[in-house]
């Protein structure tokens, strides 16, 4: 950063002459150095899991949690400063429940997407505030199902006019994540924290394009998403930490379209495979300097 | 009597003071900045009828017919109007039903509100809940919200138009069963039916179970057999009821709903010693 030192990284919303915010540079610096945090969209659900460093031995194991529900279907997880994870995760929740009392109906990924965006991107633009110190990645499931409005009378007609356009699916898994600048895009597969690097390129083995067929189940994803958790967490292998997890899926799925907590015994054996995993890696490498 | 015929039918100024119109908005000489005078709930619009519910030895059935009527027309015949909120509790909707509709858009945001603390949900074991302090919200629980927000809504002057009855399972797992209407007024019993069910269901139902003690030793067959007898009954007597409904039933094992449920072995044969109704002559 060659401007560094020149004033133009002492104020928020303010370019350097290279056209740069060095504000929101610093911000993402701030999420590099929290926990890795995963996404994955697989063919009928979506996972979310976070690597928790244990901060002090004095916290109560499993409590704390940091995934957050923000509406039935649709949860959050970030990496960075909690405080502002906390403040993006409460608006969030009122952007849903505001969707919900205007339309009768959840949120719409996309749209949720687009909100929070929009949102974050107005913390880089005023001198008064600054960035958020987190990325966000905000997943769940658009129910594919007629949902019923509550106490409707009548079903209206199923195609066309006050219906449905033919041939369109609608609802569907998602994941998006929204960086401090207000970028987003939605994902497959979503990385970020201090293990970004190493989970993007476990994240990048995966089957996860939807259109090629082969692309994993959420019982697949999730004892994945531990893995690669796992994987992601060798580079600061002397810090402990927890795993966490949450998973949603359609409303024929195991979570019924809800957004919830991997049960216990899943998290479990899928946190076994992982070390298993992780110590066939070390015996192979092993193996390769004895050759 | 004067010459001004917007004055006639009226209460005279003379005598008994000017009219008070500080309801209405000022172009009309009142207080209100509003353009219409506020204005409350006067009366139902579209009405469900009765609702009925009966404890059993592990838990409640309950169940109301899906009729809407509009006065006396049977206008939507689709409506359900028994709501699950969690798997252990079921609130049945007696009265107003767009009223109904609000509660229950009320519900779901509780609901929603309720499952923000961890991401907990039906499907994972108490053991999972207890471990993040987050135990499910029980029907006793879900009464006594509803009870205070139906008493709100009378002291505001401005009641929902439901009579309700909130059933399920309690913090301890034990049968629920509790009332709350218009007036904020709360009631329980081993038995409960709400609106023309009051009259008509009631007193059958007490003599499956006329106190707690029997509802200890009611099975779940027999109780769910007592609610069909009751909403034969209820469909053969209440112009305002129909021969298809739906019954819940809560317990240990969660929330078993039915919508589409039909009447089944009609006796009409009572029917021609009714006189006094009708287009009957003789």
């Amino acid at each position: 950063m060659t401007s560094i030192g020149t004033g133009y990284d002492l104020s928020n919303s303010v370019f350097s002459p290279d056209g740069r915010n060095f504000q929101v540079e610093y911000a993402v610096k701030a999420v590099e150095n929290g926990g890795t945090a995963i996404g994955i969209r697989c063919k009928d659900g979506v996972v979310l899991a976070l690597e928790k460093l244990v901060t002090s031995k004095l916290l109560k194991k499993d409590a704390n949690k940091r995934i957050a529900t923000v509406d039935r279907n649709t949860g959050v997880v970030h990496s960075g400063l909690l405080p502002d994870g906390r403040h993006f995760i409460s608006r969030a929740r009122d952007e849903a429940s505001s969707w919900r009392s205007t339309y009768k109906a959840p949120i719409p990924g996309s749209s949720l997407a687009n909100r929070m965006g929009a949102y974050v991107q107005a913390y880089t633009l005023y001198n008064s505030v600054r960035p958020f110190g987190i990325t966000a990645i905000i997943g769940g499931y658009d129910a594919e199902t007629e949902l019923s409005v509550d106490g409707a009378v009548g079903n209206g007609p199923k195609v066309g006019a006050g219906g449905k356009t033919q041939w369109v699916k609608e609802g569907g898994p998602f994941l998006y994540m929204v960086e401090p600048s207000g970028l987003y895009w939605g994902y497959y597969g979503a990385a970020t924290g201090k293990g970004r690097q190493a989970a993007k390129a476990e994240l990048e083995k995966l089957k996860l394009d939807p259109t090629d067929g082969e692309c994993i189940s959420l019982e697949e994803g999730v004892k994945e998403a531990a893995r690669i958790i796992y994987v992601a967490h060798e580079d600061s292998k002397d810090k402990e930490f927890e795993l966490e997890m949450t998973w949603v899926s359609a409303v024929s799925g195991p979570t019924k379209g809800k957004h919830e907590e991997v049960p216990k015994a899943l998290r479990e054996e899928a946190e076994r495979l992982a070390k298993k995993a992780l110590e066939g890696e070390d015996e192979d490498e092993e193996e390769k300097m004895e050759e | 009597m004067n010459h001004f015929p917007e004055a006639w039918g009226r209460p005279r100024d003379d005598i008994y003071g000017s009219y008070n119109a500080s309801y209405l908005p000022q172009s009309r000489g009142g207080l209100q900045s509003h353009h219409q005078p506020t204005t409350h709930t006067q009366q139902p619009i579209v009405t469900g009828t009765s609702v009925l519910a009966l404890k059993f030895s592990t838990g409640v059935v309950i169940a109301a017919d899906n009729l809407a009527s509009y006065g006396s027309l049977a206008r939507f015949t689709d409506v359900h109007r028994l709501k699950p909120f969690n798997k252990r509790a079921v609130v049945g909707f007696g009265g107003d039903v767009s009223d109904m509709q609000y509660l229950d858009r009320l519900l779901n945001s509780l609901d929603v509100e309720e499952n923000y603390t961890s991401p907990t949900g039906d499907a994972k074991s108490d053991d999972d809940r207890a471990l993040v302090d987050a135990p499910l919200m029980s029907a006793k629980n879900l009464h006594t919200y509803l009870a205070k927000v139906m008493y709100k809504r009378r002291t505001d002057f401005n009641p929902l138009w439901n009579a309700l009855l909130v059933c399920g399972l309690d913090e301890k797992d034990q049968p629920f069963l509790a009332s709350a209407d218009l007036l904020g007024t709360t009631f329980s019993a081993p038995s409960m039916a709400t609106g023309f069910g009051a009259h008509l269901a009631q007193p059958l139902l007490r003599r499956v179970a006329p106190d707690e003690a029997a509802t200890q030793e009611l099975s779940k067959e027999k109780a769910v057999e007592a609610i069909k007898e009751c909403m034969k009954v209820l469909f053969y007597r209440d112009a305002r009821s129909m021969n298809e409904y739906s019954v819940a039933v809560i317990d240990q094992s969660g929330v078993e709903l039915k919508e589409d449920e039909k009447l089944e072995n009609q006796s009409w044969a009572f029917a021609d010693r009714i006189k006094g109704y009708g287009t009957q002559t003789v």
